[in-house]
């Protein structure tokens, strides 16, 4: 289960984050809609540790992030970033068993090709990508890469900050069925970044909405369409005309 | 007027205090992530190699022509004084205390401090720190650590090489071109020169070697974002480390050669 309670971030004097308040349930799949520059990249981050919010605090089952040991809290974690962040010093399958391959969770080399081999396969890339390096791929297999990096050690939290942009609709399909695949079978508890409505529907067990730094609507995607709320209407039409301004 | 002019100076003096903080902090999260586990063996591996072997080309190059120009220049020199046969061993602690050491460093610096905070401010603007960040992976351990105990390391070892290069440089000139005898310049050489020559050279070669890869790691760290950010960085973290080396070598001289 996931907390985050009055989280509020600024960047000088850019106020991106003004008390987020966000609840995630152990095992499920919440996805984070909202305008580009809202800020829901910059949430996940809070989470993770990677930003350090002004104000507020984050649980993870509980516990205050801040306080916990950071390299086992972040050990059950995974994180797809918006631009895959791949290492282009190492090559496919090494960027995908990094945590197999060092650490805690360090396995034989072998072994950990195999499970690296293995998650490519999930994420529709053919074993013949595993030693090009990421320099060499599209941006669209990049970002199944970083997919496949973030699920290979398993983790029981995982964040994916736009998993389909950049890809063809075949290939976001075979993602989005990955992505509930992962919560529904593993158990996994999810946070999905998205802009693409179709995935929404097909991931989310929850949706939640950042506009001007709080959590505007939040609750199950089956009351997306009758939820009347304005900007969750405009937004997920795709209006130019209504509360929210189209230049922000 | 007055009251803007005094606060510039408070505000840059303040800026300059908390960025030294912050390079303190930094040293000594870099000396700690050194010393203790985990180690990451083929990244220190990686980085002998960049580090230290290939840039032997550079060390052996400065000071094969540094060693032939000093000993035309002690010839002239010395000459006014008919004291020629000064230039074996002036040559030889010439290298050894000061231009090995400290040419060597700075061409060191130009090569890998630019190539290191290039690549790590590439990987902060990739986002790729963060990525290792969430894969359990310290930076400070996994980029930092390796390269500074490697510079450190190879450094001296560049040294050693480019002393006994530019020796060679100036032994070169001295018998092919000012007319020495071949026995009686190495003869020369070795007579004069004393371990605490070569050895000093050495120690001030491994202070360099951490300097040029700690500063190269420190900018590529905090750099901004973008390809600017990138680029500033970069041009930074060389100059930073050409003046810490200068600045160094002088206060190492003051300890090692004066009282
Ligand atoms: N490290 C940073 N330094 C300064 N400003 C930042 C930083 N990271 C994010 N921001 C600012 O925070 C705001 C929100 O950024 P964020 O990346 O979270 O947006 P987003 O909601 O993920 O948008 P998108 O859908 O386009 O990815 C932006 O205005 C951005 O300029
Ligand atoms: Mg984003």
């Amino acid at each position: 289960m996931i907390e985050l309670r009055g989280i509020h971030k600024a960047f000088g004097a850019n106020k991106v984050l003004r008390g987020v308040d966000l609840t995630v349930p152990k095992g499920k799949s919440m996805v984070i809609i909202g305008g580009s520059g809202t800020g829901k990249s910059v949430t996940l981050k809070c989470v993770l540790g990677l930003v350090k919010p002004d104000a507020g605090e984050i649980l993870v089952n509980g516990q205050d992030v801040t306080k916990a040991d950071r390299d086992a809290f972040l050990a059950s974690f995974g994180m797809l970033f918006q631009g895959g962040a791949l290492f282009d010093s190492l090559s496919v399958w090494q960027n995908v068993a990094f945590r197999l391959l060092r650490g805690s969770q360090k396995r034989p080399k072998d072994e950990a090709r195999a499970i690296a081999i293995e998650k490519l396969r999930r994420v529709g890339l053919k074993s013949s990508v595993a030693d090009l390096f990421p320099a060499e791929l599209s941006g669209g297999m990049q970002k199944r890469v970083g997919l496949a990096r973030a699920i290979a050690a398993d983790p029981d939290i995982i964040f994916f900050d736009e998993p389909t942009t950049g890809l063809d609709p075949i290939m976001a399909g075979v993602i989005n069925e990955l992505i509930r695949e992962i919560v529904v079978e593993m158990g996994a508890t999810a946070m999905t970044i998205t802009h693409d409505m179709s995935s929404v529907r097909a991931i989310a067990d929850d949706v939640a909405m950042l506009h001007d730094g709080v959590i505007k609507w939040s609750g199950p995607v089956s009351r997306l369409d009758n939820s009347g709320d304005p900007y969750l209407d405009q937004f997920i039409h795709g209006r130019a005309e209504g509360p929210i301004e189209a230049v922000r | 007027m007055l009251i803007d002019t005094v606060a510039g100076i408070g505000r840059s003096t303040l800026r300059l205090l908390a960025e030294i903080g912050r390079a303190t902090l930094f040293f000594l999260r870099a000396l700690a992530a050194m010393f203790s586990p985990p180690f990451y063996f083929r990244e220190f591996g990686h980085a002998l190699l960049t580090i230290g072997y290939f840039s032997l080309p550079v060390v052996g190059m400065t000071a094969v022509f540094t060693g032939a120009a000093l000993a035309i220049q002690v010839y002239a020199g010395g000459s006014r004084f008919q004291a020629e046969s000064v230039v074996p061993s002036i040559v030889a602690i010439g290298m050894t205390r000061e231009l090995g050491p400290v040419l060597g460093g700075l061409m060191v610096a130009a090569r890998v401090t630019s190539s290191i905070a290039a690549e790590i401010g590439t990987m902060k603007v990739t986002e790729q720190l963060d990525a290792l960040v969430t894969l359990s992976t310290n930076p400070m351990r996994y980029l930092t650590a390796p390269r500074v105990l490697a510079a450190t390391i190879t450094m001296p070892v560049l040294v050693g090489l480019g002393d006994i290069i530019g020796i060679f440089g100036g032994y070169l000139v001295g018998t092919e071109r000012l007319g020495f005898n071949r026995a009686a310049y190495l003869k020369n050489t070795v007579d004069f020169l004393e371990t605490w020559d070569v050895t000093s050279g050495m120690i001030k070669g491994a202070v360099f070697g951490c300097l040029i890869a700690l500063v190269g790691c420190y900018y590529g760290m905090h750099s901004n974002r973008g390809a600017q950010g990138v680029g500033r960085a970069t041009k930074t973290a060389v100059v930073m480390a050409s003046v810490f080396i200068l600045a160094s070598n002088y206060i190492l001289t003051e300890l090692f050669f004066t009282g």
